[in-house]
């Protein structure tokens, strides 16, 4: 399903990037890395418009000829981004928002384990697993 | 009016629904501008078939003269074309006329109407006051023309006809017709729009829903519903013609993606034809009609059509005033566009579609500034960014493919490419002919030259003026310039990029500038930037082991190049290893001067390969210790945790940020709650103690930091005076361990502070070590100190005492010798034992004991033990002050109590001279005396007994033998012993009693001088152990002088005493020697009539109240000092109690008058004392009146203690020595009977 995924500290330095590993690594980290620019726009936008009853979905942050990069971020501002191979036309946005809200639960059970620094990289085997689903799912 | 014989031009959006007018021309186009203008005025409600929302509408309408070609006629799909009302217009008022003309005509058009199924027809009667006056007479009623029609024309529809009164004057009757009509015509208007476009789209659902049967024509599909969207865009529906339109796409991607999965249909086969036109999008004109004829014809190519249904799109969401949405959708689309040809395998030639994508993003971008302003257009940016990005790529991609982006010049092959691409753009369209600055013109320009390509892509560049896909920008510009063979713009562009990326943390984006950093260093041939990315790249993790090793080589092969050596190249430690752990050798990290230091480096090389270094050398600040020399506890207080120091560098070369690399260590307690009552554990549990640094709000924390910014700072090695160096060594990849030695000559603090290794050239340096580490160097000075091997020393017995000597820095040479000053009362004995290896050899001279000592290097610690005897002092002889050899005085062991133990403790100090100081050291030990020795005399009569009580107070049992009591003064005396055992256990805290008779043959000597002497040894050892001890003592006035008899005689009549009854008690004192010499000294001087005599006091007191004195219980006895001289005396005395009674007490003490007391006490003034006296006499006098039950010994007090302290002068009582007087009654008891009387007893019961 996705090609790449990752999350981000409110500073938006990477918490956690993975990508299928048949592609380029680098590639992805340059595509997830502009997108982010998109994300903070978005969240600034929509800042100003509603005040806490935010979305958390931000949907298509940044297409390209190749892929299709969408974005979420929670409350606490940390980012998820989810890369997906534009050929890849049978995913609605509905599964996109879940997948988004399956990460975020993930991520949340990260945040709940008292041995785990807010801010380091996200080693999780558990949230390593929510992401692998999502990634191999190819088809 | 435009009376429109030709077709109507559809092709403008001046469309307008077609009405037509028949019947009376003159009098529709009396009213057409008046009409024209009001049925758009009121809105009307529409409600839409297909349940679409009601929407308000202004209704305005095409009138077109009625002709019966206009009619559609059947399968015509064409809507844009279709006549939705027919007006019939008549001012008729003649019924003549109707019946003549008017009726067969209007006959006519009804039928036309009805053959070609239309039922949306209306009559329109105008009627005018001028009609009426002119026909006034002839004319039948106006309600019967009208009414005439509607019975002939509208029997059911009685709305079908409509009157307009004076329709061209301004009164309120012709307002009003109006007003009625104008809602007439919309109503029926709205009526007809609902029942045509219903069957029209109930038709073109069905066509739709054939779509799987074969031969069914999406392009056929398209102009039908097509026609649709042009109806709801005339109607200014533009929402719902938009809808259509995104219905079409839809449709149309479904079946590109069914291709996909497989699912064919065969009219897609059209557009899977190659690509031979990639002109871009054009959205100049509302409808393209070119392309719109290809869809119909059927040749449309993919791309036309999508073109042509964007261009539809955008027209429609400008109407819409959605241009934002147009930026997105055409993104989308690009990118859509070049999927579906992926996805059908249409073969494109290289670079054609990025020609397209090019121009059509620049089309998108030029529509949407031509409908907005510059105000807009900078707030939306972020809208339009996306299509320069996407545009700037594709130039890019262009001008590589062209040979455009690069240090030559275009090949032919380029060129050759460059025509072909050109050749796909057809012709300039004609909109745009005129603009200088049209897409068209810009794309054939930059791809004309290298020159006019660096020229446009700049300019697009400028373009991109938001901040989020700047960086990315600035990278693709370096990639440019690189290419273009600029590695110094480059560089700049790169090096911004990479501060982003470090100071964020991408370690994979960051890698790959740096790559891309090193390349430009070395083309730009900036040596030492170039091997400081090369170091960070050969560590970093990212690369492959080969990359790595590729820019390890760099720095090798620069490093081994022997050029000016005054040029070493200092690089940041940091990316080449990383110290992580450093360890003392001892762990306090404090050493003597001199002494061996070794200081352990864990270094974590982060090269690929091992790396052989020729000098890894440690800068050490120096540091003269002022706080004195001992160090030693300083440098253990600092170094807590045992001489290791782990350094916490965080990982640089990773990349991965622990974000608080200073985060506080979590410091975990276990706590315990237990109950009070019974200390059960109630609860435990883990404590933290530094939450308050630990959960803190880390609000603002920057982006972790990474060590290794940008460039590192490269600090060139300071040349400290001392340096801590390894020659040689080689970092193998990981950690490795390297062991200095510390340089420790002088005493004071060292402080590491840089670290620099050396490869050929390069050298990499660390500026300063954090924290910050050292060492102590310090200089001690010799302490020799003496302690007991056993607590307590006893006195008596040889005692083990160790000998401790910490040489310092004083090193011991051959013959140095502690020279101890011998003390008689404890002499050193020659056994010794060393703790150490070689031998001490034990000298002792008279006055001197001498050790000389091994020769022992300096920081070493001797110990020896010497064995020790303390003598035990035998009593009271004081020998005069010696001096000791070394001129101090000698100090007597003193023995005192000591409050812990109930030994008798001596101290006993020792005088060392040490060969390192002109000073003697004076120690002192402290011994304790085992015994407490006491002697008692004992009297029968005239036999003498001494007795000797040793009593054991340590905690040894001890084994006494040869229990011995010698007299030495007196040769006569014969001291015969009663003690049968020659050995006798003496246990811990007990006692042994010895007695002696004294036997003399003449003369009892009123002094003894006598010695008590015993072995001892402590149990269980041989007889060789014992070793002797002595109590002296002295006896005086031992004779016995007066022998006191008493007896109690019962009452006469009686035989036995009686309670109650008083009883004669009878003292008989006889003296039993002449007057001996010490007597005659002392109180027998007083001759009154030549017979010598002594003053003794009696005294008869009862302690324990069995008895009352009766009268006089005290006298003054005058005693004549020859032998056998005896006094009685009869006292008194009444028995208490009944039962065998003890004898009262009965004292016999010296009355010294004051003039005796000169003799042994001279006193010139003695004047008062006979006043005293006298008192003294009456008190006596007194108590002796006084004789009764509560008189009991209070002379004997006044006697002898007050008196004698206060004034030695006056008459006083001196108690005999305790041999002196002997009593035969003492102890005897005498019969007391119960009084005979009655008496009444109480009895308590308790």
């Amino acid at each position: 399903m996705a090609v790449c995924i990752a999350a981000f500290a409110k500073e938006n330095y990477p918490l956690y990037i993975r990508s299928v590993p048949t592609q380029n690594e680098l590639k992805f980290h340059y595509t997830v890395h502009t997108s982010l620019d998109v994300v903070e726009e978005k969240i600034s936008a929509v800042g100003k418009s509603l005040g806490d009853q935010r979305e958390l979905y931000l949907g298509l942050l940044y297409p390209t000829e190749d892929y299709k990069v969408y974005g979420y971020v929670t409350n606490s501002k940390v980012k998820f981004v989810i890369v997906v191979d534009s050929s890849n036309t049978s995913l609605r946005d509905n599964e996109i928002r879940s997948m988004f809200r399956k990460l975020h639960n993930s991520f949340t059970d990260v945040m709940c384990n008292p041995f785990y620094n807010p801010g380091d990289p996200i080693q999780s085997k558990a949230f390593n697993g929510i992401v692998s689903g999502m990634m191999v799912q190819t088809g | 009016m435009d009376c429109q014989e030709e077709k109507p031009i559809i092709y403008t959006m001046e469309n307008k629904p077609i009405v037509t007018c028949a019947g009376d021309q003159g009098l529709f186009t009396s009213l057409y501008t008046s009409l024209a203008q009001q049925l758009p005025r009121e809105p009307m409600e529409w409600r839409g078939t297909y349940g679409r929302a009601p929407k308000m509408i202004h209704l305005e309408a095409n009138f077109v003269q009625f002709k019966e070609e206009l009619l559609p006629k059947e399968g015509n799909k064409a809507l844009l074309t279709f006549p939705f009302l027919h007006i019939y217009w008549t001012d008729c008022c003649d019924t003549e006329m109707y019946k003549s003309s008017v009726k067969e005509d209007m006959l006519r058009w009804q039928n036309t109407l009805r053959s070609h199924g239309s039922a949306d027809w209306v009559i329109i009667i105008v009627e005018t006051n001028d009609t009426k006056r002119k026909n006034k007479t002839n004319i039948l009623p106006r309600s019967s023309i009208v009414d005439k029609i509607r019975s002939d024309f509208c029997n059911k529809q009685n709305d079908r006809c409509v009157v307009l009164s004076d329709p061209l004057k301004e009164s309120s009757r012709s307002v009003e017709s109006w007003n009625s009509l104008l809602l007439k015509l919309r109503t029926l208007l709205l009526m007809s729009f609902t029942k045509n476009l219903g069957r029209f789209e109930d038709d073109m659902r069905t066509l739709r829903e054939k779509r799987t049967q074969p031969g069914w024509s999406f392009c056929e599909y398209f102009m039908v519903q097509e026609e649709l969207a042009f109806v709801f865009e005339m109607l200014q529906q533009f929402e719902d013609a938009l809808v259509q339109y995104d219905e079409l796409d839809a449709l149309f991607t479904q079946y590109v993606l069914n291709f996909g999965a497989g699912d064919t249909a065969n009219w897609l086969g059209s557009f899977c034809a190659p690509v031979r036109n990639w002109s871009g999008l054009l959205l100049r004109r509302p409808i393209d009609m070119e392309k719109r004829d290809s869809i119909q014809r059927g040749e449309a190519s993919l791309l036309d059509l999508r073109s042509y249904l964007f261009s539809r799109q955008c027209t429609l969401l400008i109407f819409l005033q959605r241009p934002w949405e147009v930026t997105q959708r055409a993104l989308e689309l690009l990118h859509n566009c070049v999927q579906e040809l992926r996805l059908l395998e249409v073969s494109v030639v290289d670079g054609a579609l990025d020609c397209w994508v090019f121009l059509s993003c620049l089309e998108v971008l030029h529509r949407i500034e031509g409908c907005c302003d510059q105000a807009q257009i900078a707030a939306n940016c972020s809208h339009t960014v996306g299509l320069w990005a996407y545009a700037t790529d594709k130039l890019k991609s262009l001008g590589e493919l062209c040979g455009l982006v690069s240090e030559k010049v275009p090949t032919s092959e380029d060129l050759n490419r460059t025509v072909d691409l050109l050749a796909g753009l057809g012709d300039e369209r004609p909109e745009t002919a005129n603009s200088l600055q049209s897409p068209y013109k810009k794309l054939k320009e930059a791809l004309s030259s290298v020159e006019a390509f660096e020229r446009h892509y700049l300019v697009i560049f400028q373009s991109i003026h938001f901040l989020m896909s700047a960086r990315l920008v600035g990278k693709s510009l370096a990639e440019f310039y690189m290419r273009k063979g600029d590695p110094e713009r480059a560089e700049t562009f790169l090096q911004e990029a990479l501060k982003s990326y470090v100071s964020e943390g991408w370690s994979l984006p960051l890698t790959h500038t740096r790559r891309q950093i090193a390349e430009c260093q070395k083309l730009l041939g900036r040596t030492e930037d170039y091997l400081q990315t090369s170091a960070l790249l050969a560590g970093d993790e990212n690369l492959t082991t080969e990359e790595r090793k590729h820019f390890f080589q760099e720095i090798l092969s620069f490093a081994g190049k022997s050029g000016n050596p005054s040029h070493k190249v200092s690089l940041s430690m940091n990316v080449f290893a990383q110290l992580t752990r450093l360890q003392f050798h001892p762990a306090t990290a404090s050493v003597h001067s001199g002494g061996v230091l070794q200081v352990e480096l864990m270094l974590r090389s982060l090269m690929p390969v091992s790396v052989h270094i020729q000098q890894l050398a440690a800068s050490i600040h120096f540091e003269v210790d002022h706080g004195g020399t001992l160090g030693r506890s300083k440098g253990a207080q600092r170094h807590t945790n045992l001489g290791t120091i782990e350094f916490n560098l965080g990982n640089p070369s990773a990349g991965l940020p622990s974000s608080a690399a200073p985060r506080p260590v979590l410091e975990l307690d276990e706590v315990q709650d237990r109950s009070p009552s019974d200390n059960s554990l109630n609860s435990t549990g883990v404590v933290c103690k530094n939450t308050h640094l630990l959960i803190r709000r880390h609000e603002s924390n920057s982006p972790p930091e990474m060590p290794n910014c940008v460039s590192p700072p490269t600090v060139a090695m300071k040349e400290g005076a001392q340096m801590l160096k390894v020659q040689d060594v080689t970092l193998e990849p990981g950690n490795n361990s390297v062991i200095f030695t510390a340089p420790s000559g002088q005493p004071g603090s060292y402080m590491l502070r840089q670290l620099c290794a050396t490869v050929g050239e390069v050298q990499f340096i660390q500026s300063h070590i954090y924290p910050s580490v050292g060492y102590e160097v310090y200089s001690q000075e010799p302490q020799l100190t003496v302690e007991p091997l056993s607590e307590p020393l006893l006195a008596g017995l040889p005692q083990m005492v160790k000998f401790t000597l910490l040489t310092g820095h004083y090193t011991v040479k051959k013959g140095d010798a502690l020279q101890l000053s011998n003390s008689e009362t404890m002499p050193i004995l020659p056994s010794t034992k060393l703790v150490g290896e070689s031998t001490l050899s034990i000298q002792s001279s008279e006055k001197v004991t001498s050790i000389s000592l091994p020769p022992t290097p300096p920081y070493h610690t001797m110990e020896f033990q010497l064995e020790v005897l303390c003598i035990i002092p035998t009593g009271s002889e004081r020998p005069a002050n010696e001096r000791l050899t070394n001129g101090e005085i000698r100090h007597r062991p003193r023995s005192y109590s000591h409050p812990d133990t109930p030994m008798t403790a001596i101290d006993q100090r020792m005088s060392i001279d040490c060969p390192w100081s002109i000073y003697s050291t004076l120690l002192t030990l402290t011994f304790y005396i085992p015994f407490k020795t006491k002697h008692s005399l004992l009297s029968a009569g005239n036999r003498k007994y001494i007795q000797v009580c040793v009593q054991n107070v340590s905690d040894v049992n001890f084994t006494l033998a040869e229990v011995k009591l010698t007299e030495n003064q007196h040769a006569s005396l014969e001291l015969q012993s009663f003690n049968t055992k020659t050995h006798q256990l003496l246990c811990s805290k007990h006692s042994v009693f010895c007695l002696w008779e004294v036997r003399w043959k003449d003369d009892l000597p009123s002094c003894l001088q006598c010695v008590f002497s015993a072995n001892f040894s402590p149990i269980n050892q041989d007889t060789s152990a014992f070793k002797p001890f002595h109590y002296q003592f002295q006896l005086e006035r031992v004779t016995t002088l007066y022998s006191v008899r008493a007896e109690i005689l019962p009452p006469s009549g009686e035989q036995h005493c009686r309670c109650g009854l008083v009883c004669d008690l009878e003292v008989c004192i006889t003296r039993l020697t002449e007057l001996s010499e010490g007597e005659i000294t002392e109180d027998s001087k007083t001759d009154t009539d030549g017979l010598k005599t002594t003053k003794l006091m009696y005294e008869v007191a009862d302690s324990s109240s069995n008895w009352a004195v009766c009268g006089k219980s005290s006298g003054m006895v005058l005693m004549p000092t020859k032998a056998n001289a005896t006094h009685k005396v009869q006292i008194e005395v009444m028995p208490l109690f009944a039962g065998h009674l003890p004898f009262p007490k009965i004292k016999v003490l010296k009355y010294l008058p004051h003039t005796a007391a000169v003799a042994t006490q001279p006193d010139p003034d003695s004047c008062v004392e006979n006043d005293s006296l006298s008192l003294l006499d009456k008190t006596l006098d007194d108590q002796a009146d006084t004789a009764s039950i509560r008189s009991r010994g209070s002379v004997h007090s006044v006697g002898s203690g007050d008196q004698q302290q206060r004034g030695v002068a006056m008459p006083r009582l001196e108690p005999f020595s305790p041999g002196q007087v002997f009593n035969h009654s003492h102890t005897q008891q005498v019969l007391v009977l119960p009084t005979t009387e009655d008496h009444i007893m109480e009895v308590n019961a308790t």
